[in-house]
């Protein structure tokens, strides 16, 4: 069965330092999955092409525009998703953080996650511990040990690819996750992947609700 | 089929001349809107409900039976009554007796409310909002249904051999809608009781709203009031209307781009694809609501917001008289000339249930749960 991985990145110029390590990032984790003989598929949300959505989204009451529920329903069917953010004020950006919020809480619940962040200095590594992996937590997604910051002295490419040994350590263990959740009886029992308007899904049985109040 | 104008009631600055209406001037406007709504041929005018500014329609009996002393075929209705922090004792008091006022010319929509901090001010938690909205809405069945009434409940003290006066007119409850944007909980529970169904898709996309009135006739059939394309369905729309839809844009613009809820925002090109909102002449808002009908199929309710973002009276009530004039009679004529035979024109009236008679599904609280129910007399049918 195809893997589908989903590729968060929310750099703001173009071409981005955030996308570049998006990019690695997705290149390796394809290549891991195939590596475990699966077939992956790579589909990447560049979410400053969603700026204006997301601010309509979040001005109309939470009306997702049909950009912003393409996004959400993309990120809702994912087998496994790459989270790159540049670093803003000692945290993730705005923008990354708009489409968060606009995700269903249940979305990304046991989704195996790879957290990545960019920065013009290494002293803002820690966000990626003190910022996304809270977050992530939040939406109970199964976020891998190995989180991935690149500062701009990463790319300068002068020395060991130190850089590229850990884009290949984290993208290994997404992988392992990936393909582990496809296998009957190491998924979790969590279907990963919620998503979706709530109209199509089941509803309780209204003698149900009534019971449970006494009536 | 139903149309009319429905109201939340909010004072609204009026963004090119910054005039603010009064409490006072405020509920006069709303009331010459359903005056005029009549006058021009419409069917329905319903209130909202709020307890906290900038809103001024906290009283709805109160209005509405002031309204129906000046009118004589106009349709009350709520958009929407709470159901979560309105104790149901009162509601079925207030609303009987408006029934009696009124001569049967009321029906109810039930909402949950969409503001917090409402409903701590009437000891309510909103944690609890779907649960308050099944237990409250089940006990006024019964108070309109059972003459005396001894319930316990989760949410308000107990009641022991009560009796709500006066009894419905004509030994007949209202109707009722229940309104819903996003809960699938309440689509269920209208189905359940075989009541209305109102999706007020004002602020959604046309996909969204044909997916919660899926759901609502499939459960509707479920539960056996009839087959899905039966089921009694309600729709908002918005609209400005101009001769050409150039004017209708320069008119509307400077309310449009500050207004609440969407104000700030989207532009007017953009919320008019999103949403329903159509600004332009009387024939694009003909073909617009008469696309609803494509998407959630043949209904029977068609309620739009005309008094709000600050337009001033004489504007809302030229609005009216448009919509009353040019557009809904093409509409009635047209979404008549789709609608099979078999699925109903109107929903229920006063006159249509009291025609059905005292043994009809209407006067059982809980139709779903069958014949066991039906034998008995109205009155004693027990939940």
């Amino acid at each position: 069965m195809t893997r589908r991985i989903v590729v968060l990145t929310a750099g703001l110029s173009q071409p981005s330092s955030t996308r570049l390590l998006a990019d690695r990032l997705a290149d390796a984790v394809a290549t891991q999955v195939s590596a475990r003989g699966e077939a992956a598929t790579v589909e990447v949300l560049e979410l400053r092409e969603l700026a204006h959505d997301l601010a309509t989204t979040m001005t109309t009451g939470g009306m997702p525009t049909p950009a912003v529920e393409a996004a959400r329903e993309l990120v809702a069917g994912a087998d496994a998703l790459v989270a790159v953010t540049p670093v803003f004020a000692a945290s993730y950006s705005g923008l990354f953080k708009m489409f968060i919020d606009v995700l269903d809480p249940e979305a990304l619940a046991g989704t195996p996650v790879l957290v990545a962040a960019t920065a013009g200095t290494a002293r803002h590594q820690l966000v990626l511990d003190h910022a996304m992996r809270p977050l992530f937590a939040y939406l109970r997604a199964a976020v891998v040990p190995t989180g991935v910051f690149a500062a701009t002295d990463d790319f300068g490419g002068a020395g060991s690819d130190e850089l590229g040994a850990r884009i290949r350590r984290a993208a290994g263990e997404l992988a392992t996750a990936v393909v582990a959740a496809g296998v009957v009886g190491l998924a979790s029992e969590e279907p990963a992947g919620r998503g979706g308007s709530a109209a199509q899904q089941d509803v309780p049985d209204f003698e149900d609700l009534l019971a449970g109040l006494g009536q | 089929m139903q149309f009319g104008i429905f109201s939340v009631g909010d004072i609204t600055p009026d963004p090119t001349t910054g005039r603010i209406p009064t409490d006072g001037e405020r509920i006069a406007a709303m009331t010459s809107s359903a005056l005029k709504a009549e006058e021009v041929g419409l069917d329905v005018f319903a209130t909202g409900q709020h307890h906290n500014p900038p809103f001024i329609s906290s009283a709805p009996t109160t209005h509405l039976a002031f309204i129906a002393a000046q009118t004589q075929r106009l349709q009350l209705s709520t958009a929407t009554t709470l159901i979560t922090t309105t104790d149901p004792v009162r509601l079925a008091e207030d609303y009987a007796f408006l029934q009696h006022l009124s001569g049967g010319r009321v029906d109810l929509m039930m909402g949950r409310g969409n503001t917090g901090p409402v409903y701590p001010w009437f000891g309510k938690d909103i944690r609890q909002g779907v649960p308050l909205a099944i237990e409250n809405y089940h006990l006024l069945r019964r108070l309109w249904r059972e003459e005396v009434v001894d319930w316990q409940g989760k949410f308000r003290t107990p009641l022991q051999g009560f009796t709500a006066t006066p009894r419905p007119l004509d030994g007949t409850p209202p109707f009722v809608w229940h309104g819903s944007i996003r809960s699938t909980e309440i689509a269920e529970q209208a189905a359940y009781y075989g009541d209305g169904f109102f999706h007020n898709n004002i602020f959604w996309n046309i996909e969204h709203t044909a997916q919660m009135v899926g759901l609502y006739r499939r459960r509707f059939e479920h539960y056996g009031h009839g087959s899905a394309d039966q089921a009694v369905v309600g729709l908002g729309g918005q609209a400005f209307i101009a001769g050409s839809e150039a004017e209708a844009k320069r008119a509307f613009r400077p309310y449009f781009d500050v207004a609440p809820v969407y104000g700030h925002g989207p532009s007017l090109e953009e919320f008019t694809r999103m949403t329903p909102l159509t600004v332009g002449t009387p024939e694009m808002v003909i073909e617009r609501t008469l696309g609803f009908a494509d998407a959630v199929g043949d209904y029977q309710r068609q309620l739009f917001l005309i008094d709000h973002a600050g337009l001033p009276q004489d504007v809302v009530l030229e609005q009216i008289e448009i919509l009353g004039r040019e557009v809904v009679p093409v509409l009635r004529r047209e979404f008549e000339a789709r609608r099979p035979a078999h699925v109903p024109s109107d929903p229920p009236t006063h006159a249509s249930l009291v025609a059905q008679g005292p043994d009809a599904p209407h006067h059982l609280v809980a139709p779903a749960r069958g014949a066991a129910t039906a034998t008995t007399s109205p009155a004693r049918a027990s939940a």
